[in-house]
């Protein structure tokens, strides 16, 4: 009984304190809801790119004195945290009940393809702008035509995949590489769907696919693949993979000694824990993504990153979603917590991020980074479709 | 029909006239939990008509849920969709009866590891079609198709196993499908053929789990074969129907409710640790109420009977 006491005086003291924080300040903090996978297949990956940008905002936002109103009035932001344990049945619940049951402001959007593509009803039936950051489809037309709440901002699958064919013709056209194409993939959904795009791209460009070769997902032993690949005698490697074969397949390439001029592993290659893992081998490396890492504002937010989060930011989605936060930011302090108002405000402004300026062209950002290269020990863009400040690509000298 | 089974007709009709309405009250977070609850409700109530009786525990609800989120991800250009919802049905029936005959010779613990293997295997020969073949795009289930319309769907289909288990339980198939979970040689030697019965029931849920994938593909939107072919759907089908009890038709449901809901309050409280405290739960359950909440109504009112006749 005692203990049942004291259990009930300790969590009616929670309670009163939590209540007594959400009525210090002098105006209402904004709130945010922000439902993405703790656990589940993309923990790891949201827990790179996704949690800790919002984690920075919110800090720098909240530091800041909190949002400037139009009205002249200062608000903070709350954030309210969700766990969809990677599943779109949670992700649709978890949107809901941030909806309904907590009232939220404002709802950030989820992580990865499927699960923004699952919740783009749910946001659009309530009304909430979501402006997904780690959603890379061909299918933005029709969902942003069927979805007015919807906003893209990491491009689509087939410019990701063309823009490697880019790299690469244009490598062979100034005689750095010849014309034999090794290229794996991993067989799951996104794997196949680059793979898919990217054969006729590479073959119309004058490429000879010498080695074609797919893997199921989780493969421990890619060292058939990666042999089979240098037995091809290819120019460049081409491997459409996920984070955890993107590392195997670089780190069995380097035990093969597979020696190409041009070398792509897709996501997580901007991870900076690749870099970290392989070190001066990297040099060269082409992957997707990229960011331009020698604006100031880029400068700036890698640092915070790293101060705020005490782990760095990666080189391709994690500046996005800190820029699809201050789109949110800047529209709120220019027409309030109308949501309606916000995503009109979305869809015609123009915002300045840390990936630059930014305006929605149909819903969508359609300059945006596809590939990126190890130079000097960060990853930087090299090409992008129509953004300033590549890089020219340089050859991967060896290992 | 006797009297007391009108009144319980009339109950259950009563019953799902009112749970039809839940989507006039325009709550979408009660929707939300409503759609899961039906969808848990289908698949727990067809698992049980086929595990309670046998004792064989299936953990292949996941392939049969995603054979049928496959079929209207493939099939949503081409055919109307109400068509897709049955031909995944059809699908599921059909994937059961081949796995069926294959393994419903095999008994206990080689069943079980033979079912848990089936998501995966399936979930690899679709990955390999899509690879060698047909390209993975267009995997996209965009309709106008609402979460209340998802809701109204599971309902029926609800109905549809209530029935079907009601029908079963008073058909020689279930009195062959008690005997043999009972004792499988006793069985035998009554000339029930074992075999066939176990299959029947087995093809039924089978077939209910692909129509459930069918209904909820619309909802996911977007289906992958980690979303369509997740093996927590199976762990969570069997925990719901073992918490309900399976040995009553409306077990399930009872385990149903109050998991989802228990699910959802961890969800909601503790966003961090929810995996944690959820394996928790699965401990505590499985410890404590081994027979299930129906296993305990009944005991309990057993020993009510007993204090009442021997005062």
């Amino acid at each position: 009984m005692k203990r049942r006491t004291a259990l009930k005086v300790a969590a009616s003291a929670a309670l009163t304190s939590v209540l007594t924080i959400g009525s210090a300040y002098g105006a209402e903090p904004i709130r945010f809801g922000a439902v993405a996978p703790k656990t589940g297949a993309l923990a790891a990956g949201a827990a790179i790119t996704h949690w800790p940008n919002i984690q920075l905002w919110v800090h720098q936002v909240n530091e800041r004195g909190g949002l400037r109103m139009k009205d002249g009035s200062r608000r903070k932001v709350e954030i309210i945290e969700y766990d969809d344990r990677t599943n779109p049945g949670e992700t649709i619940k978890a949107v809901e009940r941030l909806a309904t049951q907590d009232k939220v402001d404002f709802i950030v959007a989820p992580y990865s393809t499927g699960l923004n593509v699952a919740a783009a009803p749910v946001f659009a039936k309530l009304g909430y702008p979501q402006v997904a950051a780690t959603a890379i489809t061909d299918k933005i037309p029709e969902l942003t035509q069927r979805y007015p709440s919807i906003f893209f901002a990491l491009g689509s699958t087939t410019a990701l995949a063309s823009s490697v064919a880019d790299v690469l013709a244009k490598m062979k056209a100034e005689g750095k590489i010849g014309n034999r194409i090794a290229m794996v993939n991993v067989a799951d959904a996104f794997g196949i769907e680059l793979a898919e795009a990217s054969r006729p791209i590479f073959v119309k460009a004058g490429f000879e696919i010498v080695f074609n070769r797919s893997y199921p997902l989780g493969t421990q032993d890619l060292s058939p693949i990666v042999k089979g690949a240098k037995a091809s005698n290819p120019d460049a490697f081409v491997a459409w993979s996920y984070p955890p074969d993107t590392f195997a397949l670089t780190e069995q390439s380097k035990i093969e000694g597979l020696n190409v001029k041009a070398y792509y592993t897709a996501v997580a290659t901007a991870f900076p824990a690749y870099g970290g893992k392989f070190g001066k081998s990297v040099e060269g490396h082409l992957g997707a993504g990229g960011v331009n890492t020698d604006t100031a504002e880029m400068k700036a937010y890698f640092a915070a990153h790293q101060k705020v989060t005490g782990k760095p930011a990666d080189y391709w989605a994690s500046a996005v979603t800190y820029a699809s936060l201050q789109v949110l930011e800047q529209s709120i302090e220019a027409v309030g917590t109308d949501r309606k108002a916000v995503i009109e405000h979305i869809s015609k402004s123009t915002f300045q991020t840390v990936m630059g300026p930014w305006k929605f062209v149909n819903q969508s950002i359609d300059k945006v980074w596809t590939v990126g290269q190890w130079q000097g020990g960060v990853f930087h863009g090299v090409a992008s479709t129509g953004l300033p400040g590549a890089k020219p690509v340089i050859v991967k000298t060896g290992w | 029909m006797t009297a007391r089974e009108t009144r319980t007709l009339i109950l259950v009709v009563v019953a799902f006239a009112l749970l039809a309405c839940l989507p006039l009250l325009r709550h979408g977070y009660l929707l939300s939990l409503g759609v899961d609850i039906a969808m848990y409700t289908v698949l727990a109530t067809s698992w049980a008509l086929f595990s309670g009786p046998t004792h064989y525990i299936s953990l292949a609800t996941a392939a049969f849920y995603g054979i049928g989120a496959y079929v209207v991800a493939a099939g949503i250009g081409t055919l109307p969709y109400p068509a897709l919802v049955a031909l995944a049905g059809l699908a599921g029936a059909v994937a059961a009866a081949l796995v069926g005959l294959a393994t419903l010779r095999l008994s206990g613990v080689y069943f079980v590891i033979f079912t848990l293997g089936l998501a995966e295997l399936v979930r690899q020969i679709v990955t390999w079609v899509q690879n060698n073949f047909t390209g993975s795009r267009g995997m996209y289930v965009l309709t106008s198709i609402t979460e209340r319309m998802i809701y109204w769907e599971l309902l029926a289909l609800a109905a549809a196993v209530f029935f079907i288990g009601w029908r079963v339980a008073r058909s020689r198939l279930g009195f062959a499908l008690r005997i043999i979970g009972n004792d499988e040689t006793v069985a035998a030697h009554l000339g029930i053929n074992s075999a066939a019965c176990k299959l029947a029931l087995f093809v039924i849920s089978g077939a209910f789990a692909g129509m459930v994938g069918a209904i909820m593909a619309p909802r996911l939107s977007y289906i992958e074969p980690s979303i369509a072919f997740t093996s927590e759907l199976s762990f969570q089908v069997v925990i719901m129907a073992l918490l309900g009890g399976v040995h009553r038709l409306w077990g399930p449901l009872v385990g149903v409710i109050p998991f989802t809901i228990l699910w959802e309050v961890i969800a909601a409280r503790f966003p961090t640790q929810t995996v944690l405290l959820l394996g928790i739960a699965f401990l505590l359950i499985v410890y404590l109420i081994p027979n299930g909440v129906v296993g305990r109504i009944e005991s309990a009112l057993r020993a009510a009977q007993r204090r009442v006749s021997h005062a």
